[in-house]
């Protein structure tokens, strides 16, 4: 051996095998039984919003991001959950600028991997929200003919769209605006209106379950979340029969692809333990307050978006007590 | 006694440290390998630097002759040991060479005698029982015992508690947890009477009743050898302990052992404790024995990228070209040379630096146990909290180290940060934590603190 050619490097030199882009690709994995199934309830304008939506902020990481970043798998994590969150026949032009919008407003100006504040999926939907507010609260029904393709999924860019979809209000929207309920079982399933990946809860949970084997997702926010809506929308329940009940607000909306995707989301979430959980407590209420009091049927991506901004906060609040120090120690 | 033991077996189950992790141990290399001895290689090369504290004063001169056993540097000061000739040999040389720890030291170099008989030369072997403290504490130091297990803190250092502090308790640091090390291990198994008179000894000297033996469970066959050669009329206890890194940090096995956090900045003495490693034990085992000073240490060489991996006696000063050509060579894949163990080791870069003291191992990894090179941002996933064994943001202080921010870092506990690397260990973005954190603290050295107002 040439003593010339010896790797030298400050200690540890071993490492455990788990890397950045594994984590994000277990994500994408994750993710495919959650497509599968919105694209089982949706047809194929379900798999066309994800792919307009994961091509909008892959191309926008290639341009703007830094060089290489597409491998760690990141930027289609975002595009897919931004995906995910839209309903079928939403213009694919929209969905992909959306996916745009959020890597390139929701990640890339804060510094790229790592360093943005809010979830960039989110970000994205928020500002299609903002921007196309009709387009976003359309629902298609459900159980249409796999190859029907929905609504105005090839609508041109900034022309009015023509919309002869027949709609479907979400359990949410039905609720709050035609006081109608919607059955359990319905919603467990996902044989209900909505965003393309969020109505299955079942599946939803089942990746989160892959994820925590995995070693990939923190339950602590998510479990936070679950407990929280249900122990709060059940007490408002049980206080006033014309609020919904706790399981209808735990699987209705957004919420199980809220808690199990984007409220785990290492870069946006406190990274204490502790601070999982205020996290988690802090979405759980906001969503609650969204829903029952707020004008909108949905609150689950400002709740999030709103903690988000918490977070260094909540993580120099939550600092753990020193080995051998008196006690918590100010940060 | 029986009874005392089983108490503190239960308080370790409860308190046993929290966090730390799992590396791959890579013990069974080695793990079964009886010690043997290495022949004498044709030079050694003795620093005159192998402790902490203050290195020793040269005493001999190019072209002395010295016998096996001589002293070739002495002792300069209390917090200082001499460095004694690990054969008979000449003064070929007194030179800058390169160190283990990567800086050049002053070292002398000795032409091993061929032929010689390797004898030590005739020396009273004292009798501890009629010792006082201060002849045992001179004895030991006299003899060169430093810590072995890594940090070759001088061991008579240890024996003389601060004034105004008294000692409870005596902790024996058996616990091994760097991977693919066995030198304790093996030290144990063959040497567990050594081990057991060092621990007599070093209790009579402290004043202390009480010693615990802490060893991983994953050493059955120490903590047997422990149980079976255990001293009658001595309260030893041995303590099985969980199978974890760090738990062989001072502050960890305290913590694991009694129950009791040592506070943040200060000594185990302060708890009433003192640790000591079980090589250090059986070094002064041998000066009260045979009265050798000590010249030669069990050396755990191995690893993927050596051909014969091996548990050697080896004598202090030998290069680690001789070392390794002596296990077979190392492989073709062969990628970095560690002396110590792969988590806390250092990684060398001139195979001409000797084995020294200090030196618990020599592991050679294979290419494909390395880092690697590429690293990414930190996406705040939170295991290096969880890694840490001393509770520490290991996340925020890397940001802070990134941007130079070290009073920041101070801030935030560095100091308490021993460098175990458990949060390199687990980082997926591979973010080299504890290298940054080494230059924080070297940085915070060098930076007076800021005057509060």
């Amino acid at each position: 051996m040439n003593p010339d050619r010896l790797i030298v490097t400050a200690s540890p030199h071993i490492k455990a095998s788990d890397t950045t882009p594994r984590i994000m690709w277990h994500v994408v994995v994750s993710l495919v039984p959650v497509i599968v199934s919105s694209a089982w309830f949706f047809g194929v304008s379900a798999l066309l919003v994800i792919a307009a939506a994961t091509l909008g902020a892959v191309i926008t990481e290639r341009l703007i991001g830094r060089p290489g970043a597409l491998r760690d798998g990141s930027a289609t994590i975002t595009g897919l959950l931004l995906g995910l969150s839209l309903p079928s026949g939403f213009p694919m032009w929209m969905a992909f600028l959306g996916g745009a919008f959020g890597i390139g407003f929701g990640k890339t100006v804060w510094g790229g991997l790592g360093q943005n504040a809010f979830n960039p999926a989110l970000v994205g939907r928020a500002f299609l929200q903002a921007a196309f507010p009709v387009a976003i609260t359309t629902w298609p029904k459900p159980g249409a003919s796999f190859w029907t393709l929905g609504g105005d999924l090839f609508a041109w860019p900034f022309l009015r769209p023509v919309s002869d979809a027949v709609t479907a209000a979400t359990p949410l929207g039905l609720l709050k605006f035609e006081k109608q309920g919607t059955p359990l079982t319905d919603l467990i399933l996902g044989t209900t209106g909505g965003s393309v990946g969020e109505t299955a809860a079942l599946v939803i949970i089942a990746g989160g379950i892959y994820l925590a084997l995995m070693g990939c997702l923190n339950w602590r926010a998510p479990a936070a979340i679950v407990l929280t809506v249900g122990v709060f929308s059940g007490v408002m329940h049980a206080l006033d029969a014309t609020k919904p009940d706790a399981l209808f607000m735990i699987f209705s909306g957004g919420l199980m692809l809220g808690a199990v995707y984007m409220a785990t989301d290492m870069v946006t979430v406190p990274v204490t333990n502790l601070g999982r959980w205020v996290f988690g407590i802090g979405v759980g209420l906001l969503v609650v307050i969204i829903r029952v009091w707020g004008g909108l049927p949905e609150g689950v991506m400002y709740a999030i978006l709103l903690m988000n901004a918490l977070t260094p906060f909540i993580n120099s609040a939550t600092q753990p007590r020193v080995f051998g120090a008196p006690s918590r120690t100010p940060s | 006694m029986g009874e005392e033991g089983g108490e503190i077996q239960l308080m370790a189950s409860f308190f046993g440290f929290a966090h730390g992790i799992h590396p791959p141990e890579e013990k069974d290399l080695t793990r079964a390998l009886p010690i043997r001895r290495m022949p004498y290689p044709d030079e050694l090369v003795l620093p005159l630097r192998q402790h902490a504290g203050k290195e020793a004063k040269l005493c001999v001169k190019v072209g002395d002759h010295v016998e096996r056993g001589d002293p070739i540097g002495l002792a300069d000061g209390f917090m200082s040991v001499p460095i004694h000739a690990s054969a008979a040999g000449t003064v070929t040389a007194v030179n800058w060479w390169p160190h283990p720890d990567g800086s050049m030291a002053l070292s002398v170099h000795l032409a091993v005698d061929r032929y010689a008989p390797q004898v030590p030369r005739p020396r009273l072997v004292p009798r501890w029982e009629g010792l006082t403290v201060d002849q045992v504490v001179k004895a030991v130091q006299e003899a060169g015992v430093v810590g072995l297990g890594g940090a070759a803190f001088p061991t008579h250092v240890k024996l003389v508690p601060p004034k105004g502090s008294t000692v409870r308790t005596l902790i024996i640091n058996g616990a091994e947890c760097e991977p693919y090390l066995t030198s304790d291990h093996r030290t144990m198994v063959e040497y567990p009477e050594r081990v057991h008179f060092g621990c007599r000894i070093m209790m009579h000297t402290l004043g202390v009743s009480k010693a615990v033996i802490g060893v991983e469970r994953n050493k059955p066959d120490a903590i047997a050898a422990l149980e079976r050669t255990r001293a009658p009329g001595l309260d030893v206890t041995i303590l099985p302990l969980t199978v974890k890194y760090p738990q062989g940090a001072e502050k960890m096995l305290i913590k694991a052992v009694t129950g009791v956090e040592v506070p943040s900045g200060k000594l185990p003495v302060s708890v009433g404790v003192v640790v000591q490693n079980v090589g250090s034990l059986a070094a002064i085992a041998e000066v009260f024995d045979t009265g050798m000073p000590l010249i030669e240490r069990i050396v755990t060489v191995t690893g993927h990228g050596l051909m014969r991996p091996t548990n050697l006696i080896v004598p202090v000063g030998t290069r680690l070209r001789d070392l390794l050509a002596h296990c077979g060579g190392v492989t073709k894949d062969a990628a970095e040379v560690i002396l110590g163990g792969p988590m806390m080791g250092m990684a060398q870069a001139n195979l001409d630096a000797p084995v020294i003291k200090g030196t618990t191992g020599v592991v050679v990894l294979a290419a494909r146990e390395t880092r690697g090179e590429s690293v990414y941002p930190c996406i705040h996933c939170g295991r290096c909290l969880e890694a840490c064994p001393v509770f520490l943001n290991p996340s925020l202080l890397g940001d802070l180290a990134r941007v130079h921010r070290y009073p920041d870092m101070a801030d935030h506990q560095l100091a308490d940060c021993m460098l175990c690397g458990a949060c390199s260990y687990v980082c997926p973005s591979n973010i080299p934590l504890s290298q940054l954190f080494q230059a924080g603290k070297a940085a915070l050295r060098r930076i007076p603190p800021p005057v509060k107002a």
